[in-house]
């Protein structure tokens, strides 16, 4: 495999997913790096930035302290600046040349919390994975780490939403809207990770009846709170009409019955193909086979957990691959900077998405929450 | 508005009075902020400044996405593509195999054969201790129809030898092939921005019928291969300089580095020198010190004690700015710069002589994230930082020097903080596109 991509994008990595799903619960967040991550971050995949006053720095490494194995100069720089900026917790997360020199996140995070007191969490991302990887770390530490619990089940229907970023939801109201959906649907929202929500809220979600993940970077926190509370999981995202009823009843069922579902349509393959993350993707293919009779296959191009996905879906993340398989599309929903690799022959739809095309089309990423039947009438 | 996300109670004030200023680094270095202000250029831009060159960098995906995403805000994925290190690549060590490969292919999937291609390596294969000779020459066994330039996306070398800038601007000219010298032929190397015609470099060049050429004006490979004929090669900013010597060494004309200023004598003392090699008559300094005063004067008499702020990314001498304005009565309150430049010790000298309270603040300092002004100001910023961090709209949008030099640049800055004096410009969405003035360079 050459690994090449001749014009496609690169999707967020890793490090910015844990940058992304800590942002807005007060912590800082540290890029052990050397130059770079910051501005990428902070430009193409950080719409909050502007906005919101969070702690996301890099560290500055340097040839000789990377070469020397000079650990004591991060660690000086992170205590002092936690010590003027006081977070509620301190994140450190890997770049390409920590990995390289086989640095200790856990033991520098260990040596961090002694120092000042506050929680530390390492995260050996490599910068050579997707932002779901990354993202999904950490909200898999704030589940082990920052949840009560000894949190009781609520008495009245709740609900957790896992997987929130804006990497894929951008800041268009989606996140209101899935939360609106659970309202309605009978549930009362605990918290949201991470959009709109506290790391106080966050503490909060052992009580939870159930757990709706909406990205694949929510399964593993998810798993991690199936596991301490028995809380189970629903994995979807409410769009159109008939999924979304489709998807609350698995939500119902879920909490009654203490069972994960993965509630979706699967129509026999046909020759509409959308482009993206796992979860959006299988619950955009799902909303479009049940309201409109049409089948739909997802080629999942982030990291993605076989448990969501179809059968007649693939993850594929190389461009000729991707380029191949599009071959005998007729409709391809996908992010524009897609486009150029697909067939003349097939239409194009476009559904931009910060995590691929970062704030370039933002303007135009949909909430397909509360507007798939906008959406879908572009498509049919 | 800006929401607060747990901010703390309290955040130290940075700033320092220029009187306690270190040379060349005011500020301890530590955690580093990146503030909202994008308009500065990165190897991305700078690259494609040379016609029809197609640009492949090989790094991981955490370096790759900023350098994507910049190509494709300018409009230039076409030109652009990359080969993704993997965790596999480090530990089987095919770093060489996946470089050679990974470009080759890219090259036969291309629309159209591209007479050089810029291959960006990284830190990875610094640390790995790639061997980038043996790639380039497989590169160019395959492929003897292409010019191949090695550049380095490997800013963990920004502390050690030439910084990351400095290198790509000398890579800039790297493939140009030694032809015969042309005498009475000038390029200007090493900057950004187009030098303006307006300047007193262009206007002496100009008024001397000197062929003059200039990346930023070459509209294909083979006028960009014409800059090799120079006689003289002339630098202005600062990071030009080392690759301009070693062009002038490689190709057999003369470097001049020619350092921008606002001082005076400096100013002269350097076209006085270009004059002087180039064999042409100096040029003609009278009243030109006297015009500068004049609009000095006007200036102040419209802009008055506002008070003003200048970042680093508006010219290479935020301080030397900050000197002439300071002397010449305007309320300069604050520079931001998180170094001082080699070039800039003598205002830094004269600043703490004679204005020692002079503020300077830095814009990489964790703190900054908290110490931008959170309602609008008046100051009258010189720079895109300096508006961020003071919130105005009231501010000079220029980077780099934008093609400024000689006593145009005293009298153009001049003139451009009158218009932000009279005019707001949207500050908030200016100062988020990535490198400014490059759109051109498509």
């Amino acid at each position: 495999m050459k690994q090449t991509s001749r014009i496609i994008s690169t999707y967020s990595a890793d490090t910015f997913g844990v940058c992304s799903a800590l942002f807005e619960l007060g912590g800082m967040t540290i890029m052990h790096d050397a130059s770079g991550c910051n501005s990428t971050y902070t430009t193409h995949d950080e719409p909050r930035w502007y906005d919101m006053d969070s702690m996301v720095y890099i560290s500055g490494l340097s040839e000789m302290e990377a070469i020397m194995g000079d650990d004591e100069k991060l660690i000086d720089d992170i205590v002092s600046a936690a010590n003027d900026l006081k977070p509620k917790f301190i994140a450190v997360a890997g770049t390409p040349i920590p990995t390289m020199t086989g640095f200790d996140f856990n033991a520098i995070a260990e040596i961090i919390t002694e120092r000042t007191g506050i929680p530390a969490f390492g995260f050996a991302t490599t910068g050579m994975n997707t932002y779901v990887h990354g993202a999904s770390m950490a909200l898999k530490a704030l589940a082990e780490n920052c949840v009560d619990n000894n949190a009781a089940r609520s008495a009245d229907l709740s609900a957790n939403i896992l997987g929130l970023t804006p990497l894929d939801f951008s800041v268009n109201g989606s996140d209101a809207s899935i939360a609106e959906f659970l309202k309605n649907a009978g549930f009362r929202v605990i918290s949201k990770w991470a959009m709109g929500d506290s790391l106080e809220d966050i503490a909060q979600a052992g009580s939870a009846h159930v757990n709706l993940v909406v990205s694949s970077t929510g399964l593993d926190a998810a798993k991690v709170l199936s596991e301490k509370f028995g809380t189970p999981y629903v994995v979807g995202i409410p769009m159109g009409k008939e999924y979304s009823d489709v998807l609350e009843k698995a939500l119902k069922d879920a909490a009654e019955t203490g069972k994960n579902q993965f509630p979706r349509s699967e129509l026999p393959e046909g020759d509409i193909v959308i482009l993206g993350e796992g979860v959006t993707s299988v619950s955009l293919a799902s909303a479009l086979e049940l309201s409109c009779g049409k089948s739909a296959r997802v080629i999942c191009t982030t990291e993605c957990f076989r448990e969501t996905m179809r059968a007649k879906d693939r993850a594929i993340i190389w461009e000729e691959e991707i380029q191949q398989e599009l071959t005998k599309a007729a409709v391809i929903i996908a992010d524009p900077m897609f486009k150029p690799i697909c067939p003349d022959s097939a239409r194009f739809i476009e559904l931009p998405a910060e995590s691929c095309s970062g704030r370039i089309y933002r303007d135009k990423i949909p909430n397909l929450v509360c507007n798939f039947s906008n959406f879908i009438s572009e498509v049919f | 508005m800006l929401k607060r996300v747990n901010a703390p109670k309290e955040v130290p004030n940075i700033g320092i009075p220029i009187k306690d200023a270190s040379f060349p680094a005011p500020f301890a270095s530590g955690l580093e902020y990146a503030s909202p202000a994008r308009g500065t250029w990165n190897i991305v831009h700078t690259g494609m400044l040379i016609p029809e060159a197609h640009e492949i960098f090989v790094c991981a995906a955490s370096c790759l996405r900023g350098v994507v995403l910049t190509a494709a805000e300018l409009g230039a994925s076409h030109r652009f593509s990359t080969v993704e290190v993997r965790e596999n690549n480090l530990l089987d060590g095919d770093m060489e195999d996946l470089v050679i490969d990974g470009v080759s292919d890219i090259i036969e999937k291309l629309p159209k054969r591209p007479p050089i291609v810029l291959v960006y390596t990284s830190c990875v294969h610094h640390f790995a201790g790639c061997d980038l000779d043996m790639i380039y020459a497989e590169l160019a066994n395959r492929f003897p129809d292409i010019d191949f330039v090695d550049c380095y996306m490997n800013p963990i070398m920004r502390k050690s030898g030439l910084t990351p800038d400095q290198l790509m601007r000398s890579r800039l000219y790297k493939a140009l092939k030694p032809r015969g010298i042309k005498k009475g032929s000038v390029a200007i190397i090493g900057n950004d921005l187009p030098t303006d015609e307006n300047s007193d470099l262009m206007q002496l060049l100009r008024g001397n019928n000197l062929k003059i050429h200039e990346i930023t004006s070459c509209e294909n490979y083979e006028q960009y291969q014409e800059m090799a004929e120079s006689e003289f090669y002339i630098s202005y900013y600062p990071s030009a300089a080392a690759g301009g010597d070693m062009l002038a060494k490689r190709l057999g004309g003369k470097h001049l580095y020619v350092p921008f200023s606002f001082d005076y004598d400096e100013i002269e003392r350097g076209l006085t020198r270009i004059s002087s090699e180039l064999d042409i008559p100096a040029p003609d300094f009278s009243g030109k010190r006297e015009i500068c005063e004049k609009a000095l004067k006007d200036t102040l008499a419209l802009i008055g004690n506002t008070p003003i702020a200048i970042d680093y990314t508006y010219s290479p001498r935020p301080l030397g700015l900050a000197k002439l304005l300071l002397e010449s009565g305007f309320n300069v309150q604050r520079v931001y710069l998180d170094a001082i430049t080699g070039e800039e010790k003598p205002a830094l000298q004269a600043l703490k002589e004679n204005y020692p309270e002079l503020q300077l603040y830095p814009t990489v300092h964790a703190s900054m994230r908290f110490l931008s002004e959170k309602e609008p100001t008046n100051y009258l910023a010189i720079g895109q930082k300096a508006a961020h961090f003071m919130n105005t709209n009231h501010f000079v949008n220029v980077v780099e020097g934008g093609g400024m030099f000689g006593y145009h640049a005293v009298l153009h800055t001049l003139e451009l903080m009158r218009e932000a004096y009279n005019e707001e410009k949207d500050m908030r969405n200016l100062i988020q596109i990535k490198g400014m003035g490059c759109g051109g360079c498509i």
